[in-house]
């Protein structure tokens, strides 16, 4: 449960009897709020002057403050006036007063004050409106919970993002250096690799701004999506024919297995990226000579998309935490192959933008099958 | 100019193969011999049968203590052998500490210095002739 299991209440009125009326009716009253899923108990606390009301709330911090609008020392309004301007929504403060006024209740509100309880009142009104102020109090707490928590991914994520791009930037600053001071002798073929390596990461760290991008893309919404029917057979065989060169390099084969033309409403630069990360992932972590078996599936309103290599495989802890951001797994296997740790990310978001998923199911030293399921996205 | 080094054989562990290859030329040029080992298993075996003058050892490599694990096992086999552990850690993570037995807080880190990464070269050479005098 929440830190707020329990809200304080004080209650600032001269009349004794009121005091002790509102501390029966609300002490040990449970506050239930099924919406937001808390069950909230309150404690009381008394003032019979504006000055012990302020004095108090210093003290003891309460999240619901009833207060009377007539008071014989300061009013209830310059109360109001001097309540500490601490952190909006952390107190409420509900204004009593017998003067039930349009015009009070303005002033009052203007003033700060969160809702208005004219008196007389009943048990059940009062109960009434501290349990809507209670319910804002919880609510406010979990949006600033919230808000915290996400402070906070963001933050780690921004410094994972900074030591991936500085990594290639200290590499190429290095090669760039040995080169300027002539300092890796007089072969020439020396200084070619550090040429070639320095591209290498350059083009690694442009693929990981390119999934960046691709990543704020799908997370902002910003971006407009065009969704159409799309032959997901052809898409497939159209990205299956941009990882040809590469495939060929290294002996791969790669086999589309559909039987038929698949219609499938989707946006195609999304599909694009689900298709070219699984295939890039596929040939990169694969044996040279082996293989990759693409098998298009549909069922009433799903299509999957699975992908097969017979590459390196993974344990199965390792495969619990590949889709998250910036997981590359790193062992003997894999310190060579270059690449974002955003890619599976990538595929995770958007295939829970298709109201679908990725799985996994793989064997260490047999290979790996990466399962896409989306539902049709409503055109 | 200053004055030559004593010419070393030194070990440098590091899972970013272009650290080490920029390592590896920057050390022989200084007149050293260099060895390289791509992670902590490839180090270990590479322990067992030599005995370097000096070692290099990258905090994060296959796990996030992979250094510190090396750093241990180094003194348990060559008590006097210098160690120099690189990071990107404290740049960027704000944990900051620093090499034993300055660190008493933190007796587990076996290091005999610490340099960040991006290390500049002249004072990664100056932190091995300190060390390797001593």
């Amino acid at each position: 449960m929440t830190p707020m299991d329990t809200l304080r209440v004080l209650v600032a009125d001269d009349e004794p009897g009121m005091l002790r009326a509102v501390d029966r009716v609300l002490s040990g009253f449970a506050v239930h709020l099924p919406d937001v899923g808390a069950a909230i108990r309150l404690t009381v606390d008394t003032a019979d002057t504006g000055e012990s009301a302020l004095e108090k709330v210093g003290a003891t911090h309460p999240h619901i403050l009833l207060l009377d609008y007539k008071l014989p020392g300061i009013s209830g309004l310059d109360v109001l006036d001097r309540l500490p301007s601490g952190q909006e929504g952390e107190m409420l403060t509900i204004m009593m007063t017998a003067y039930a006024s349009l015009e009070t209740a303005v002033t009052a509100t203007k003033r700060g004050a969160y809702d208005f309880l004219a008196k007389p009142f009943t048990p059940d009104e009062l109960k009434n409106t501290v349990r809507k102020a209670a319910a804002r109090l919880v609510l406010a707490a979990q949006a600033r919970r919230l808000a915290a928590e996400k402070r906070q991914v963001r933050f780690q994520f921004i410094s994972v993002l900074a030591h991936e791009l500085k990594a290639p930037l200290a590499a190429i600053e290095g090669y760039l250096r040995i080169i300027h001071e002539q300092s890796a002798g007089d072969d020439p073929a020396a200084y070619e690799r550090m040429i070639d390596r320095s591209l290498t990461r350059l083009t690694g760290m442009r693929k990981l701004i390119l999934d960046l991008l691709d990543l704020t893309r799908i997370e902002s919404g910003q971006r407009e999506r065009q969704l159409a029917p799309i032959d997901l057979r052809a898409a497939t065989q159209a990205a299956i024919d941009g990882f040809a060169a590469e495939a060929r390099e290294r002996h791969i084969d790669i086999a589309l297995h559909a039987d038929q033309p698949l219609s499938f409403t989707a946006d195609t630069l999304e599909l694009e990226i689900v298709l070219n990360n699984l295939l890039s992932n596929a040939i990169k972590y694969n044996r040279d000579g082996g293989r990759v078996d693409v098998t298009l599936t549909r069922d009433r309103d799903h299509v999957a998309i699975a992908v097969a290599d017979t590459g390196i495989g993974l344990a199965p802890d390792e495969a619990a935490r590949l889709f998250n951001d910036f997981v590359r797994i790193k062992n003997e296997k894999t310190r060579h192959i270059l690449g974002s740790g955003l890619g599976l990310a990538i595929v995770r978001k958007l295939a829970r933008l298709y109201h679908g998923d990725v799985r996994v199911d793989s064997t260490p030293d047999v290979g790996s099958t990466f399962t896409v399921t989306l539902a049709d996205a409503p055109g | 100019m200053h004055d030559p080094p004593t010419p070393a054989t030194i070990l440098v562990v590091d899972d970013d193969v272009d650290f080490l290859a920029q390592v590896q030329v920057q050390l022989e040029g200084a007149g050293h011999r260099v060895t390289t080992a791509e992670s902590l298993a490839e180090a270990e075996a590479l322990l067992a049968s030599q005995r370097p003058d000096l070692a290099i050892v990258d905090l994060m490599m296959e796990h996030t203590d992979d250094g510190f694990v090396l750093c241990h096992k180094i003194r348990q086999r060559h008590p006097d052998m210098p160690i120099i552990l690189v990071t990107a850690v404290t740049g960027e993570t704000g944990f900051e500490f620093t090499a034993a037995p300055a660190d008493k807080a933190r007796p587990w880190i076996q290091a005999d210095a610490l340099l960040d990464k991006p290390v500049r070269f002249e004072q990664l050479t100056r932190e091995i002739d300190r060390l390797l005098k001593g």
